[in-house]
């Protein structure tokens, strides 16, 4: 049993120079044999493993990771959380993942630094004004809190955007979700990663997968880099290497996997307390609790698992940056990045059974997946414990691509993919 | 960051050409005839390979031509580009 993290667990291990904290989690070997293989150790698999044990009750799990827990997409995000999409089946989805976020803290007994700061999304012509107040409505409609802020009201809220009519881009008005915000991306992956440890889910990191074993149309176990491991159910949640995964089993996917990018600035005082995005110009930013500025840039348009894109992404990002916020032009960026994300042609994620009894996906979250992650965890564990999916995932299986019931949010989530 | 040759003008920036997924995937003779799991498979299911892959490329701030090229998407290295009906040289 984890001991409770609290004010008084800090006080007592001050005493010994917190050199006796509890491990989070532990280290085991691989078992011969469990009920259910997550293969993925980002926050996405990690909470599947825990709703998995919490609300399951399926306690032999084994969450299998290649490098380290949270070290891909996890740890490579802007960490944005929102849930405003245009059309029912994603409100439906990501505003299920934002009343988890919202006492997600307390669940976990683990700081995940929660901040609901807001997000804005920026119209800069006629058609984003028309497309930003329609999506609006459908949110209301939907019971998703959102708002409409003219430039007045836009310059009100947020100083540092240039709102001057004269720019390229002119800033013609905004969306703005108050429950939307942020929240610490390690800290998401750690807590899932120390309650699913605490009811007894194996994390096993440094162990890559290597093979599907099959026989006929069902799983019979997956051999790693650490041996052959027997399981009738495979929860895949492997981001962009989903398809590699699906390959194994002998299954082609709708994905394509691109470098997307983001970076930091350097340190400075708190200048930017909400989110701003802004699709035509391609340009967000946020700025962390450090005082770095995160900001996301777009994705190359073509495959790559490099975890590396192209310079001019990042300077088309840059100068959109800095038109809008022209108090930005003498910062320095710190870090650079890219990660691998799985896109889907409707830009909407799967979280499917598949052809193959016993193996299912969590993938195609492409460049938003991060703000999904309780909820993802959540539906997927029901998906594979039920083996149906949960009323909230109906509409994101694979055989969408068959039937043609697409949930195409390419335009309608307001940012490009 | 890569430089690719183009058949017809030689060696550019990649900036100057656009993606065009992946190559070699044959539009079925007759639609109409197949089922929608068949159209399905044609339309969106893609290998998305870590590794070697061809794929199409276009010229479009150039010739405006299209071409195939081989690629490994594990490093972003070029292995070779041919023209539209070749064969690719492993």
């Amino acid at each position: 049993m984890k001991k409770k993290y609290s004010i008084f667990a800090l006080i007592k291990n001050s005493l010994s120079y917190h050199e006796n904290w509890q491990r989070a989690w532990r280290d085991p070997e691989p078992k011969s044999q469990y009920d259910a293989v997550i293969i993925g150790g980002g926050g996405h698999g990690l909470a599947t493993a825990y709703y998995l044990a919490k609300e399951h009750n399926l306690k032999n799990i084994a969450v299998l990771e290649k490098g380290w827990i949270g070290g891909g997409n996890t740890g490579r995000n802007t960490t944005i959380i929102r849930s405003n999409y245009l059309w029912d089946a994603s409100a439906g989805l990501y505003d299920h993942a934002l009343k988890i976020w919202e006492n997600l803290s307390q669940e976990l007994n683990y700081n995940i630094m929660f901040s609901q700061r807001g997000v804005m999304n920026l119209a800069h012509n006629q058609h984003d004004v028309r497309e930003l107040k329609r999506r609006t409505h459908a949110n209301r409609l939907n019971g998703i809190d959102c708002e409409w802020l003219n430039v007045q009201q836009v310059k009100k809220f947020c100083p540092i955007i240039n709102c001057s009519p004269n720019i390229r881009y002119p800033v013609m008005g905004s969306t703005l979700q108050r429950r939307a915000g942020t929240a610490r991306h390690d800290a998401v992956a750690w807590g899932y990663a120390r309650g699913a440890d605490s009811m007894g889910v194996d994390i096993i990191q440094n162990c890559e997968v290597k093979g599907i074993k099959r026989n006929g149309d069902s799983i019979e176990g997956i051999e790693t880099t650490k041996g052959f491991i027997k399981t009738k159910k495979v929860g895949v949640v492997a981001a962009g290497h989903s398809s590699v995964i699906a390959n194994m089993a002998g299954l082609r996917l709708p994905l394509e996997s691109k470098p997307l990018q983001a970076l930091v600035s350097e340190p400075i005082k708190p200048i930017i307390d909400t989110v701003v995005m802004s699709n035509a110009v391609h340009a967000y930013v946020s700025q962390s609790d450090k005082g770095e500025l995160v900001i996301g840039a777009g994705t190359d348009s073509y495959i790559s698992y490099t975890q590396k894109g192209t310079h001019e992404i990042v300077e088309g990002t840059l100068k959109a940056i800095l038109e809008l916020y022209p108090i930005f032009s003498r910062l320095r960026m710190l870090r650079q990045w890219g990660g691998v994300v799985d896109i889907c042609p409707d830009a909407s994620p799967l979280i499917s059974k598949t052809s193959i009894k016993g193996l299912y996906f969590n993938c195609g979250w492409g460049t938003g997946g991060f703000k999904a992650t309780p909820g993802s965890g959540h539906l997927f564990a029901h998906t594979i414990a039920k083996d149906e999916p949960h009323a909230l995932n109906a509409a994101f299986n694979i055989n969408r691509f068959v039937s043609g019931d697409l949930v195409d949010e390419h335009g309608a989530a307001a940012v490009a993919h | 960051m890569f430089i690719i040759k183009c058949p017809y003008c030689g060696e550019r920036d990649h900036s100057e050409f656009s993606y065009g997924g992946e190559a070699h995937l044959v539009r079925p003779k007759q639609p109409t005839e197949l089922s929608d799991d068949q159209w399905a498979e044609y339309l969106f299911m893609r290998k998305n390979i870590k590794g070697l892959q061809y794929e199409r490329w276009n010229h479009s701030h150039g010739c405006r031509r299209w071409f195939n090229m081989a690629r490994d998407t594990s490093n972003d290295k070029i292995h070779s580009v041919y023209k539209i009906g070749e064969k690719a040289n492993k």
